[in-house]
């Protein structure tokens, strides 16, 4: 569904994206875990085309998404920090993006907004709003239009336990629709609940893409986090795994 | 339109063979679908997906103080000038220094910074199904209206009131057509520098061009060539600056071009006449689009 071939980006001289490629199906929940400054969000912006890559090309069912805008219709996109205008209402923000996708969505997916209760915070103003609440509109946002492609970056990270655990459950059952699903965090307890595949990407490169199954079978033990640190290991990338674990 | 078949009965799972096969079938059943959503998407949505959103901008930049502020204060300003000289042409001309003056400032730096400050709202609609050049041309649109708003008010109430002459009307489009220009301008500094200070600093260094250097330099030539003919050069001079531009055309409908020399004959022979001002007017639209377009090409291609 998603063809990545080549794609690099270099912020003024440091590459960030070196010749990446990566290949995404639909159905497929993929976790993207790397160090930090690894390339993740990059690459999610590339996608998005909010970020412009220097070379390589994506794409999404075949069609180049290079200079297109109608593609974004078709993902729900969950950033790292939501940074929104200041002085706009939570439910003002939300009919503006309504009236911005209008014609685009066949069904709006309210669901996220019921269980973290949007409605009674729903006037206040985006500025006075604390992280994990921005995190929870950003949820919103991204699951409100039955998107295809959930893209979500660092979506747990801020939110307390019970508004993490709903957002989890709400991310397992787009999944069992269907839909592709990609995902970073740092917390890989939280992913190992929610993916089926790791794509591990480090200096722009991607380094493996496998079932978490497999990751699991070859290296011995039944946790992802263990997995995963036993290969940085192997891979001789031992200084990012604080950040990790 | 866009929704996957969710519904069929082999629920693809993670499996990379089925869903690469769920994907092929879906790939031909979208392929009919969205070029026949396209085609109406392109030809309806976009011009309703623009005023939807300078909705919003506009709603954003009216609750901003500096727009009324401005409007008082131009209000105030031709008002006074108007009941102190008594006379409204020479009203007129009084006035003409002050909104060369003011227009392009205000509008330079208030566009400038109003653009910076929406960087969230940019990127926030830059992630939606939205053209980047939809977003900035209704960022401009929203801007130009809003302080074209305060200009009618506070500069086009006293026009109407003190001198409702062909002048005013003239001096008025004028005032209009400037600031139109420098908020396109504003716009291109705001892309051409990520950092605010700079952006900001970027934008009253080209007020200050075109206000005070320029015609310095324009100053200087004329004294140095000034045993030749100059009066192609001097046109063509002043097409390259807008507020030139906007004071020659208002002033040559004073009927004190008199006082300018040959120049200001030949001028008034040129730029006097409606065709003057028709040209004028044609030369202040590339000050609007040129800059206004390299901006969006820039915008184009920027990371955000």
């Amino acid at each position: 569904m998603i063809t990545i071939e080549n794609i690099s980006k270099a912020f003024v001289k440091v590459k960030v994206l070196d010749q990446l490629t990566l290949e995404l199906f639909r159905g497929q929940s993929v976790a993207l875990i790397g160090p930090n400054g690894s390339g993740k969000t990059t690459l999610i912006k590339c996608l998005l085309g909010l970020a412009i890559p220097d070379s390589g090309i994506i794409k999404i069912d075949g069609d180049d998404v290079k200079g297109e805008w109608q593609y974004r219709s078709r993902i729900g996109y969950m950033p790292q920090i939501g940074r929104y205008p200041d002085n706009i209402t939570v439910m003002q923000l939300l009919e503006m993006i309504k009236e911005i996708r209008k014609g685009t969505y066949d069904v709006l997916d309210e669901e996220l907004l019921e269980s973290f209760h949007v409605k009674s915070f729903g006037n206040k103003t985006m500025r006075t709003l604390s992280g994990g609440t921005r995190q929870k509109v950003s949820a919103c946002l991204a699951f409100m239009f039955d998107p295809e492609i959930l893209i979500l970056d660092e979506p747990t990270a801020g939110l307390d336990p019970v508004s993490a655990e709903i957002l989890k459950e709400k991310v397992k059952a787009e999944q069992r629709k269907g839909k592709l699903i990609l995902i970073t965090s740092h917390i890989l307890s939280d992913l190992e609940d929610l993916s089926n595949e790791v794509a591990f990407i480090n200096e722009g490169r991607l380094i493996f893409f496998k079932q978490v199954e497999d990751i699991k079978k070859e290296t011995g033990s039944g946790n992802l986090s263990k997995a995963i640190a036993r290969i940085m290991q192997e891979q001789n990338l031992i200084t990012p795994i604080d950040n990790i674990l | 339109m866009f929704t996957p078949n969710t519904n069929s009965p082999h629920r693809i799972e993670s499996f990379p063979a089925l869903s690469l096969q769920g994907d092929e079938e879906n790939i031909t059943l979208r392929k009919t679908t969205s070029t026949r959503m396209s085609a109406k998407e392109t030809k309806a949505g976009k011009k309703y997906l623009m005023l939807r959103l300078l909705k919003y901008v506009l709603l954003d930049i009216l609750k901003n103080r500096m727009v009324i502020f401005y409007a008082l204060f131009l209000f105030v300003i031709s008002t006074g000038l108007f009941s102190i000289s008594g006379d409204p042409t020479k009203g007129i001309a009084s006035l003409l220094n002050v909104i060369l003056l003011v227009t392009p400032l205000l509008s330079i730096i208030f566009a400038t910074i109003y653009f910076y400050n929406s960087y969230e709202f940019i990127e926030l609609l830059s992630s939606q199904p939205i053209q980047r050049k939809t977003i900035l041309y209704s960022q401009y649109a929203g801007l130009t209206i809003s302080l074209l708003l305060s200009l009618l008010t506070g500069l086009g109430i006293p026009l109407l009131i003190f001198a409702p002459t062909y002048e005013s009307l003239i001096l008025l489009l004028a005032a209009c057509g400037l600031t139109m220009a420098f908020v396109s301008l504003a716009l291109l500094s705001a892309l051409l520098t990520r950092d605010k200070a700079r952006g900001i600093g970027l934008s009253i260094l080209l007020w200050f061009y075109f206000t005070i250097l320029y015609d310095a330099f324009l100053l200087m030539i004329m004294f140095a060539f000034m045993d030749y003919p100059m009066e192609t050069v001097t046109l063509v001079m002043v097409a390259l600056n807008p507020i030139d531009l906007a004071r020659v055309v208002v002033l040559m409908q004073l009927d004190i071009s008199a006082l300018m020399g040959y120049t200001g004959a030949m001028m008034q022979e040129i730029l006097g006449k409606s065709q003057g001002v028709f040209a004028a007017t044609f030369v202040m639209m590339l000050w609007i689009i040129l800059p206004l377009t390299i901006a969006a090409g820039k915008f184009k291609r920027r990371d955000l």
